[in-house]
């Protein structure tokens, strides 16, 4: 069993005085890949923003390989290994893709920089063709794509992944699929998905959690999600 | 023809003066969202920097081009830890703190220097065109602001740290999810900012004297000019000085200078209700 990467534990944070979440506690351990499925205003996105410390928690603690950063800054938990690639992809519009993935990789030094945006684009090569392209004017996949690579060049050990189908056509939600299982098995990536796309979420992850109203209500078999009924429960309607 | 010269010539020197005047403005404005009301005041504090230096002895380049910048730069990081750090993504409250600091300031300034109008003598003579004679300064200051908007550009388009500055102009959360520390790129912009405020005032100082009310006069035009330019920062206020500039001088010269002024304001009214959002929300689109 690989130890645990990051554990939180009685999580609560909110908006002002609107509390969101109330207790989560969970663990994610080296290498795995974990999705959180809810219906909308449960408080998936809003977990996501906790442990990536745009939301100041109100109380619990977060700790990361051992480490207390439930008070770190977004930047300081970036820089300790926590990527977050978050809901509507956030790309910086007027930068180029290259200088997009600069920015990720802004904190290392120029020679490993270097060479992670080389490995990067290796690895998704469908960017290739467009790294003198201005981020803003990409298709919404490869946008996706874009913000993946670009959360990869900051270099973390665990990834906070926010609905990212929404919005993407089929075709590049399949090679995001490939592509988010190779990358994960080859730099042993603990990754974190919030999703509604059930059949997404089931083919990646390799324990499903439930959340419903901020708290952690229970464990789904992520085989289980691609029963229609069962698929029915965390569908918008 | 001299006079054609000696026009065009003027219109260099003008449009110097308008950039130089604007930069600092812009960067804090244009990097930051903070609409700093008391550049007129950091501008007047580089001027004073400058006489007292030179009237202490030191080389009056070394007065202007170091001292009165570093001075204001110091106020600056002052200003954005005390202040402005507690204010960012509420523009109406850095307006209200800088225009407090603004009112602060000018009383300070009259307290300790009084309500006089002090200078220091031009470090460059005139030179003549036919029977025009021109100061050669206004060609210095111009020649200085072309240098201090080609780095500005450089760094910003060539650089990590400009790239750095870029991402967190654009989105700020995004960037601190990838290592940024946006609270360091934000006091880094606006001592730079401040810096060149002081830098303006410092170069303004042997033309136009300093007085502690004399930034009232510098911050209208600069904010028109920065608004005029846009989302770019430099590339932004380059093309909106240059057009206020040579606008506002043209006028000048066939009316009076008030009139001049008064074109100014017209023509950046004009280009305003036809580009709401600038020359560079146009054209020039992503530039820094």
């Amino acid at each position: 069993m690989a130890p645990d990467l990051l554990t939180a534990e009685n999580l609560q944070s909110g908006y002002g005085r609107i509390p969101i979440l109330f207790g989560i506690s969970l663990s994610i351990a080296e290498g795995e890949f974990i999705g959180i499925l809810g219906h909308n205003g449960m408080g998936k996105s809003t977990l996501l923003r906790t442990l990536m410390g745009h939301i100041v928690p109100t109380g619990g603690s977060i700790h990361l390989a051992g480490r207390d950063v439930t008070r770190a800054s977004p930047a300081a938990r970036s820089r300790a290994g926590i990527g977050y690639v978050p809901q509507g992809r956030q790309i910086f519009p007027a930068l180029s893709v290259m200088d997009n993935l600069r920015v990720g990789a802004a904190h290392q030094s120029p020679k490993q920089a270097k060479a992670i945006i080389d490995q990067v684009i290796e690895d998704l090569p469908r960017l290739k063709p467009i790294l003198s392209r201005a981020g803003g004017v990409l298709s919404g996949g490869e946008q996706q794509i874009l913000a993946l690579a670009r959360c990869l060049c900051a270099h973390p050990k665990l990834i906070l992944l926010d609905e990212p189908t929404e919005g993407i056509q089929p075709s590049i939600i399949e090679e995001m699929k490939d592509t988010l299982k190779a990358l994960a098995r080859s730099r042993n990536l603990s990754i974190l998905l919030v999703e509604q796309n059930l059949e997404f979420i089931s083919d990646l992850a390799t324990r499903v959690l439930v959340i419903k109203r901020g708290q952690l209500s229970g464990e789904i078999d992520p085989a289980k999600l691609h029963d229609a009924d069962l698929a029915g429960e965390f569908l918008p309607a | 023809m001299d006079y054609l010269l000696v026009v065009l010539l003027q219109i260099a020197g003008a449009v110097g003066n308008l950039a130089l005047v604007s930069v600092g403005l812009a960067v804090i404005f244009g990097m930051m969202r903070v609409i700093n009301l008391a550049h007129g005041e950091f501008i007047m504090l580089g001027g004073f920097a400058a006489i007292f230096s030179v009237q202490a002895g030191i080389n009056i380049w070394l007065a202007m081009l170091v001292i009165a910048p570093l001075s204001v730069a110091v106020l600056g990081v002052l200003v954005e830890r005390l202040v402005m750090r507690r204010l960012y993504g509420r523009m109406v409250d850095t307006m209200l703190a800088s225009w407090g600091l603004s009112l602060l300031l000018i009383g300070l300034a009259t307290t300790f220097f009084g309500n006089r109008v002090v200078g220091v003598a031009a470090p460059v003579g005139s030179f003549r065109i036919g029977e025009y004679s021109l100061g050669a300064y206004d060609f210095v200051l111009a020649g200085i602001a072309l240098v201090v908007f080609a780095a500005g550009y450089a760094i910003l388009r060539f650089t990590r740290v400009g790239l750095v500055a870029r991402a967190t102009m654009q989105n700020r959360e995004m960037a601190s999810s990838l290592g940024i520390e946006p609270s360091r790129v934000y006091a880094v912009t606006f001592a730079i900012g401040s810096a060149l405020s002081g830098l303006a005032g410092g170069l303004l100082a042997p033309i136009s004297g300093v007085l502690p009310t004399m930034g009232v006069a510098y911050v209208a035009k600069a904010f028109i000019t920065v608004i005029t330019g846009g989302a770019s920062v430099i590339t932004g206020t380059a093309l909106s000085s240059t057009l206020l500039g040579s606008i506002n001088t043209v006028s000048t010269f066939i009316t009076t200078p008030v009139l001049g002024d008064v074109a100014l304001l017209l023509a950046a009214t004009i280009f305003l209700r036809l580009l709401p959002t600038g020359i560079t929300g146009r054209i020039f689109k992503g530039a820094p």
